[in-house]
């Protein structure tokens, strides 16, 4: 049930405020996400720059870079996946513990960027594992990637802990693992998760381009 | 500074009288002439380069692999300066730079080139000469399918081990994962084509 705003608004000025358990929760996951500290290309670069004094992310409460999966919140996929790569990245997914948070940071990334034609580059990592906010740049700089950052706390204050429309973590019949795919004898096995991602099916006229 | 190829062919010719060799001509801008050795030969050539001290070729900077389906095209990029009977079917190449930091000479650049392409795909390693061919003869491995007689360790570098194909070959077949694109055209126009549904 929502708090009439002037209500709110008098008893702030009383030094009372008055907030849902919802968003209470919602505040502190949003203001504490802590990073995976993995960068695979020169994304990273600029995300150890956004780290760093200049452009300190610590103001968004994302300095603390944790050296273990369990220990982290968000994944920043900073750079390009390799083929080769992937069934890591998927196994680090599935090793950190729910509410996490995955931004796509740079065209690498999302879609393979330059590289995408190549025979070992995965184009885009959201094929295997749920991406809650892309970053386009190549690389980004790093006030796109607090950009990203202030984004995802946008969506983490918006999130349902009940109901129909609740979030994934909040719900028990959510997803668990994700499947970790194979390295094959042509191609990565399968190809994408069709759970997480499925190609984009379009119609257009053959004859007409 | 260049290589006297000539005169280190003929130094070559004699201290090696068994070693077939032939001076490859570039017609292009660079002029960059090469020696092609018969890989029986290869690593009794690189070490002589080597331990030659009016020679000294000390350093392998640059080893390399290219795929020729057609062996005319590549008769067309190294013309052989004597005449020799062009090869039958497809090959693979392999191609060393070598260069002296002492005397400052360099590249000279030495092409060995296998049977065929499928079958008889090997070629001696120069590992036991110059050590940083080691982990350039796996890329031409994992990349070409070149096989290297006597490297201490052929495995895949790039690819992972289950990978089968020859991803640098130019008959190799990418996987079909192809995405949206905006604007094809030429060959992606093609690809995406088969993709359409009318």
């Amino acid at each position: 049930m929502a708090i009439d705003s002037k209500l709110a608004d008098d008893l702030k000025s009383q030094g009372v405020h008055v907030t849902s358990f919802e968003g209470l929760i919602n505040w502190g996951r949003s203001s504490s996400l802590w990073p995976l500290q993995f960068g695979l290309a020169c994304c990273a670069i600029e995300m150890i720059s956004a780290t760093m004094a200049k452009y300190d992310m610590a103001r968004f409460g994302a300095e603390v870079f944790r050296p273990s999966p369990r220990q982290a919140d968000l994944m920043i996929v900073a750079g390009t996946v390799t083929k080769k790569m992937i069934p890591q990245v998927v196994r680090l997914y599935n090793q950190m513990a729910e509410p996490k948070y995955v931004i796509a940071m740079g065209a690498c990334a999302i879609s393979g960027g330059p590289f995408k034609d190549g025979y070992n580059v995965l184009k885009g990592v959201d094929r295997f594992i749920p991406v809650d906010v892309s970053i386009p740049g190549c690389p980004p700089r790093p006030e796109a990637l607090l950009h990203g950052l202030i984004t995802l706390r946008e969506k983490i204050a918006q999130e349902k802990l009940i109901g129909q429309h609740r979030a994934r973590h909040a719900d028990p019949e959510g997803p668990g693992d994700l499947p970790v795919p194979v390295c094959g004898a042509h191609d990565i096995e399968p190809a994408f998760n069709p759970d997480v991602w499925n190609p984009p099916s379009f119609t257009r006229d053959a004859s007409a381009s | 500074m260049t290589p006297d190829l000539p005169a280190i062919l003929a130094r070559l010719r004699v201290a090696l009288p068994a070693a077939t060799l032939t001076h490859l001509r570039n017609p292009g801008p660079s002029g960059q002439d090469s020696l092609l050795v018969a890989p029986d030969h290869l690593g009794a050539v690189c070490q002589f380069l080597h331990d030659t001290a009016e020679l000294d070729f000390d350093l392998l900077s640059n080893v390399t692999g290219i795929d020729w389906p057609e062996p005319a095209q590549a008769d067309a990029v190294a013309v052989p300066v004597e005449g020799t009977t062009p090869a039958a079917c497809g090959f693979l190449e392999v191609v060393y730079h070598l260069y002296s930091t002492a005397l400052r000479v360099g590249p000279l650049v030495l092409r060995a080139r296998t049977v065929d392409r499928v079958n008889q795909v090997h070629i001696p390693s120069v590992v036991a000469v110059y050590r940083s061919a080691e982990l350039q003869e796996r890329e031409i491995f994992d990349l070409y399918g070149v096989e290297f007689i006597g490297h201490p360790d052929l495995r895949r570098i790039l690819m992972w081990d289950e990978f089968l194909d020859h991803p640098m070959r130019k008959d190799y077949v990418a996987p079909d994962d192809y995405q949206y694109e905006p604007t094809p055209h030429d060959a992606v126009l093609e690809k995406a084509q088969q993709h359409y549904t009318v």
